[in-house]
């Protein structure tokens, strides 16, 4: 548990060293990314703003992290996000501007169909003809990524948009809007679907035969076998819930925050997910506690571009030590070094 | 009570956002500017880049300036804009057409903050667009380029089919239409303003497939560095001058010259006179500049091509000039008619005689 917050703290060192190295002032730099977001002047946004980057990571990240344990890698909820997302807002563009209370539920319930449907796809492929996930899965966002440009400039485009590319705003259609529960707080219905997440994935872990046998499978597939876990019913069971999981992110996000399906819609949740996940431990309340860590960095990090012209790829090294300290350390506590003698015959 | 308390924290916000907004008027003028690319992309963000430090260095005390830099377009960008404006900034410029809604929601929120959007086509009480008239420099480049190609093959690598990048088409086919009415026009959308890997991709496809000059709506060098390695193909310099890729494969440019717009709106902040406006500038104004011609077009060529650059300039000649006919054959302009600016702005076809879709 201690080396997480160990990484951290490596993390910081490393980065100031590198932050010294292009003529910034390290502890200033360190100050900005972690305490600026949480206490500066203008915390009262940037906190709801945690809320708002952290969410959508979570949610994907629980997901992802039932698989993981029971080594089924789903490496593409980029696309689930993306295409949970186009069903999300195709339900709402298609009752546009119908006025009722049903639309939005209607809406979550789309966006996760149209993960989990995405998901279903390396799913059954790899039960029925053993194809790798991995690959199926990575490649099926590229799918995703022209399947979001189609619809931007064509099903989905706004018909008042003067033939620019991308939907219609949610945010000007009530019925459809992911907003605020309670204004300022950031607190939108996707971060309240995400922290549910956390406490079912937690129960379900620690609580639920389904949680034991993915446990077993991942730490002895064998032994799993020999007590009766199907690995196909598994791999749907896994594939299918991250895929929903990470449709429902990407509904969340276009109703709310972004507020419009545009070619450039997906900014990458799916795949910094992967690093919540690993980076917490694929243990519900680490994760919880490494996407708020991570929405941290990007927080702290823009407000170190902007205030200390600190280039971005600085910032994109520092969260990426962070998850290279993390493997490393892992590594260091499992492993002992030894300097291996020469042999001698 | 509750609601008590949440005005109470509203109000006490609000304060404070003001309070950093008279700080800022105190002194300095504090001008913040939202970039889509990173500053060294050698294209549409360094020119911006370059804009910023022009202000920086006209105005040197009076002002200080503040950038973010490759910033996706969506609700981080309204957070790095909400950022800067919390942070005392008087002006911001947001300089990529995905920054629009963004843009016009936290103009909203900061009535005393000035927005310019580059690009784009919503304005405010804050919130003014600019943009260049690229296609006049366009209309300079396939007139070089349509001289230039021996293969009659000119490949294009397209942005995003916005009106801004199907205007650059159809202008640069227009004019090298005029001068080689053989020249065929291949695009490739690669669907990033700036991805080399995926930019240098397209330009080898376009080459493979018989293109000898290479036109560019992306903002990186590498589909230069492509056409150099292919040897006989060229290309032109996009928003910036690319000039280390002289006098081969870049035979000009046309290059985004910010530097006086941003001035002049930085100035108009500190007088206090600034107002929305829809700024549209090409050539004349100097907003669009071309690159110097290098020796590997012949003589004839440039000296055609810059006449053509000084009729754009003193307003003589239109880009868009009739006769012209859309893609599926039906009549756009008649002989002498010249394109208005909304019909140019929403531009969502291509003209007659172009192969391939604007992709939907």
């Amino acid at each position: 548990m201690a080396t997480p917050v160990l990484a951290v703290l490596v993390t910081m060192v490393a980065g100031g060293i590198l932050f010294a190295f292009l003529g910034k002032p390290p502890i200033e730099a360190i100050r900005v990314i972690f305490w600026d977001p949480l206490f500066s002047e203008f915390a009262f946004y940037y906190r709801p703003q945690l809320l708002v980057k952290g969410a959508p990571l979570v949610l994907i990240a629980i997901g992802l992290s039932l698989g993981f344990r029971a080594g089924i890698w789903n490496i593409g909820a980029e696309g689930q996000y993306i295409i949970g997302a186009l069903s999300g807002a195709g339900v709402a563009l298609a009752f546009y501007p119908l006025d009722a209370w049903w639309i939005f539920p209607l809406m979550v319930l789309g966006g996760a169909l149209g993960g989990f449907l995405w998901a279903m796809i390396p799913a059954l492929l790899k039960v029925k003809f053993g194809t790798n996930e991995i690959l199926v899965s990575l490649m099926l966002v590229y799918v995703a990524e022209k399947i979001l440009a189609s619809m931007s400039l064509g099903l989905l485009k706004n018909p008042e948009g003067y033939g620019f590319p991308g939907s219609r705003n949610l945010q000007q259609y009530p019925s459809a809007h992911n907003a605020e529960i309670f204004t300022g707080s950031g607190m939108h219905w996707g971060v309240a679907a995400a922290l549910i997440a956390v406490i079912f994935a937690y129960i379900l872990l620690n609580r639920h035969m389904l949680g034991f046998q993915i446990r077993l499978t991942g730490e002895a597939p064998r032994a799993a076998r020999f007590a009766g876990v199907s690995p196909a019913r598994l791999v749907l069971f896994c594939l299918g819930t991250a895929g929903a999981l990470a449709g429902m992110a990407g509904m969340f996000e276009v109703s709310g925050p972004s507020g419009q399906v545009s070619i450039d819609f997906n900014v990458g949740y799916g795949f910094t997910a992967i690093i919540v996940a690993f980076l917490g431990r694929l243990h519900p309340i680490g994760i919880l506690l490494a996407g708020a860590l991570m929405a941290l960095t990007y927080i702290g990090g823009e407000i170190a571009q902007s205030k200390l012209g600190m280039p971005s790829a600085a910032i994109q090294v520092f969260q990426g030590m962070l998850l290279f300290f993390l493997l490393a350390l892992d590594m260091l506590t499992h492993f002992r070094l030894r300097l291996a003698a020469k042999g001698v015959a | 009570m509750k609601l008590m308390k949440l005005l109470a924290t509203a109000a006490m916000a609000l304060g404070l956002a003001t309070t950093a907004m008279a700080e800022g008027h105190g002194e300095k003028t504090k001008v913040g500017f939202v970039y889509v690319g990173p500053v060294g992309d050698g294209g549409w963000t360094y020119e911006h880049n370059q804009g910023r430090l022009a202000v920086e260095e006209h105005f040197g005390d009076k002002v200080e300036t503040v950038f973010v830099e490759s910033v996706p377009e969506g609700p981080d960008a309204e957070r790095v804009m909400t950022q800067m404006a919390l942070e005392g900034a008087d002006l911001i410029f947001t300089t990529s057409f995905g920054y629009m809604d963004p843009t016009i929601n936290v103009a909203a929120k900061f009535p005393e903050v000035k927005f310019e959007h580059a690009t784009g086509y919503k304005t405010a009480p804050n919130v003014s667009t600019y943009s260049a008239r690229f296609y006049e420099g366009r209309a300079v480049q396939g007139h070089i380029a349509g001289h230039m190609t021996k293969s009659n093959i000119v490949g294009y690598i397209g942005s995003y089919p916005i009106p801004e990048v199907i205007r650059g088409i159809n202008s640069a086919y227009i004019h090298a239409k005029k001068v080689n009415p053989d020249v065929e026009f291949k695009i490739i959308w690669a669907f990033t303003w700036f991805d080399p890997a995926k930019e240098a991709d397209a330009a080898k496809t376009l080459i493979e497939q018989g293109a000898d000059v290479i036109l560019q709506h992306t903002d990186s060098t590498a589909p230069q560095a492509a056409a150099q390695a292919a040897g006989n193909v060229i290309t032109f310099g996009q928003a910036s001058d690319m000039a280390e890729y002289a006098p081969m494969p870049r035979v000009s440019s046309i290059i985004d010259n910010w530097a006086p717009y941003y001035i002049t709106r930085t100035q108009a902040v500190m007088d206090g006179t600034w107002e929305t406006k829809m700024t549209w500038d090409g050539i004349g104004p100097g907003m669009v500049g071309i690159g110097e011609i290098t020796n590997a077009v012949p003589a004839d060529v440039k000296e055609e091509a810059l006449a053509l650059k000084a009729a754009l300039a003193d307003g003589s000649y239109h880009p868009f000039t009739g006769p012209l006919k859309k893609q599926d054959g039906s009549d756009w302009l008649a002989e002498g008619e010249t394109a208005d600016d909304g019909t140019l702005a929403g531009m969502n076809f291509l003209v007659e005689g172009i192969e391939g879709t604007i992709p939907e």
